[in-house]
């Protein structure tokens, strides 16, 4: 692994100034950075060791949400009472993300920013235009059947989101909670990541010198019933090739509020706002559900190997809105 | 689950031993260009810190970029001083010559690195020693108490729980991790779940899964 330069940061605001520049990384839990700095893929100067912030804790704000900060492991938060009693979409996602290993170092903060796990990205060779700016993509026309996007893609880039975390929470409805130079700003979840677009190798919403503080889940929606349906090639230990994240409120046998994000299939969390809107005010049925999955999926576009993922994907839409109103 | 990790850098450099230098001049160089952007920015050094450093450069040329760190592996305090990208994984098998815990994909995959860093099983392979200053830390050495054998260990021998064994030690320490665990339920379905960051090349499932039921019984 190449040599770096090491700051154990003592506050938030000494992390912030010591990254500064693009070329510095912060490290949280490391199961992303130490990955991709063994590979060459990420090149820091400086590793900005945050773990030493007062950043473990979850807490419920007086208005309902849940702050949740930024070094709580996966582990933890799938298991804190209140995510598992509140927020049970979170809990299923997390724990079906990764290993028991992995999940006890990788953070909220970290899994916010956990990057694609393209082959063309992590190779350190091909043609990758989210590694290297204007060089192109090697997935498109190539490999692209389990860990790329059919929504959300771009001539440049077609990668899918990896997080199953993020899916949930887009789902809930989310603040991500950052500190910059500037001072704190609040980014809408749904806003933090970006399309690839023209700018693949741009993928958040927040500059490089502002670090993820905390997450802020939404106030959970009053008798709702949630789930997290994963599909992928194994049963277990493996990134999803479709994925759905449904919270419905079902009162009086009519759907009152639903929320949707699909994981797997798109270049980020993709929260389905138009297809939660098409299920409001219906009864739970086939038909409702089945016209919501094409919602969700219309404008997909298939690349030469995953087109399957677009009836996958839809099927997961439907499966979870059946399990959640049955 | 989480620990307060608040703690200030040891500096105490007693009993401090100069590792071999491996690098080249030229990464010696680029190294102390890049130190001297890390301790400005870090302001964790001593002021005393750069004149020993300058002494021990004559005969270490890494040392200038080292940072002290003390890791308390199976209940001995280790004290060492390392290159900020030493890895966990490295320094319990090289420099602590800990090596049952066993280099397998070397990234984050296979669970054959597997520790039990603050009492959570962790990859050790995706993490920097640097970040675990304090830590306790405990590998497959450790389960055994005076010379006897940990329930997992004893049920993984009589339940033949491997084949060719590199996995085995990174095994018993999810496991063990596992079997402990208030949040994993004692299920065969709950430990093969928890199980599946664990790769055995030879197959041995459904024996790890018998030493786990064996365990859990004795326990």
């Amino acid at each position: 692994m190449r040599q770096f330069s090491y700051v154990r940061a003592e506050s938030a605001a000494q992390a912030v100034s010591a990254k500064g520049i693009e070329a510095n990384e912060f490290l949280a839990g490391g199961s992303t950075l130490i990955d991709l700095v063994k590979l060459d893929v990420m090149q820091p100067e400086t590793v900005v060791d945050i773990n030493s912030l007062p950043l473990y804790d979850i807490e419920e704000l007086a208005d309902g949400r849940l702050k949740i900060g930024a070094l709580v492991s996966n582990t933890a938060l799938a298991y804190h009472p209140v995510v598992k009693e509140k927020y049970a979409v979170l809990s299923e996602a997390l724990l079906s993300g990764a290993s028991t290993s992995l999940r006890n170092k990788a953070t909220t903060g970290g899994n916010v920013m956990q990057r694609v796990r393209c082959s063309y990205f992590r190779d350190g060779i091909s043609p990758c235009n989210k590694r290297e700016p204007g060089s192109g993509c090697a997935a498109i026309g190539g490999h692209n059947r389990s860990v790329h996007a059919v929504l959300g893609t771009s001539e440049h880039c077609i990668a899918s989101h990896p997080s199953d975390m993020c899916v949930a929470m887009a789902a809930i409805g989310a603040t991500v909670v950052v500190k910059g130079p500037q001072g704190e700003r609040e980014i809408p979840f749904t806003d933090f990541h970006l399309q690839p677009g023209n700018s693949p190798q741009k993928e958040h919403a927040k500059a490089t010198d502002e670090l993820i503080t905390h997450v802020i889940l939404d106030k959970p929606i009053a008798g709702n019933r949630s789930h997290y349906l994963k599909l992928r090639d194994r049963a277990s230990y493996q990134f999803a090739l479709a994925s759905s994240a449904v919270i419905v409120s079902v009162e009086g046998g009519a759907i009152k509020e639903a929320r949707l994000a699909m994981g797997g299939v798109a270049t980020k969390p993709w929260r389905a706002f138009e297809a939660e809107q098409s299920l409001i005010g219906k009864a739970p049925s086939a038909q409702a559900f089945q016209q919501a999955a094409e919602i969700a999926f219309k404008g997909a576009v298939p690349q030469s190997q995953n087109a399957f993922k677009i009836p996958l994907g839809k099927n997961a839409v439907i499966r979870s809105l059946k399990t959640v109103t049955a | 689950m989480a620990h307060d990790k608040s703690r200030p850098l040891s500096k105490h450099r007693e009993g401090f031993k100069s590792y071999t230098a491996s690098r080249s001049r030229r990464n010696f160089i680029k190294g102390v260009g890049l130190s001297g952007v890390a301790v400005a920015a870090s302001g964790c050094a001593s002021q005393g810190m750069a004149l020993d450093q300058e002494d021990e450069a004559m005969t270490d040329p890494e040392a200038v970029n080292k940072v002290e760190i003390t890791l308390n592996v199976n209940g001995q305090p280790r004290k060492m001083k390392v290159l900020p990208n030493a890895v966990l994984l490295d320094v319990l098998r090289d420099d602590l010559v800990l090596t049952g815990t066993k280099k397998g994909c070397d990234h984050g995959q296979c669970g054959a690195c597997n520790v039990h860093v603050n009492g959570d099983v962790i990859n050790s392979c995706l993490s920097l020693a640097v970040m675990h200053d304090g830590d306790d830390i405990t590998t497959v050495e450790g389960l055994s108490t005076e010379g006897e054998m940990s329930a997992v260990q004893k049920a993984f021998h009589e339940c033949d729980a491997y084949q060719c064994g590199y996995c085995t030690a990174g095994q018993m320490m999810t496991a063990t991790y596992v079997l402990n665990s208030d949040d994993i339920p004692a299920s065969p379905e709950a430990w093969k779940e928890a199980m599946s960051g664990n790769i055995c090349r030879c197959g041995a499932y459904k024996n790890i899964l018998s030493a786990m039921q064996q365990a859990s019984e004795t326990a």
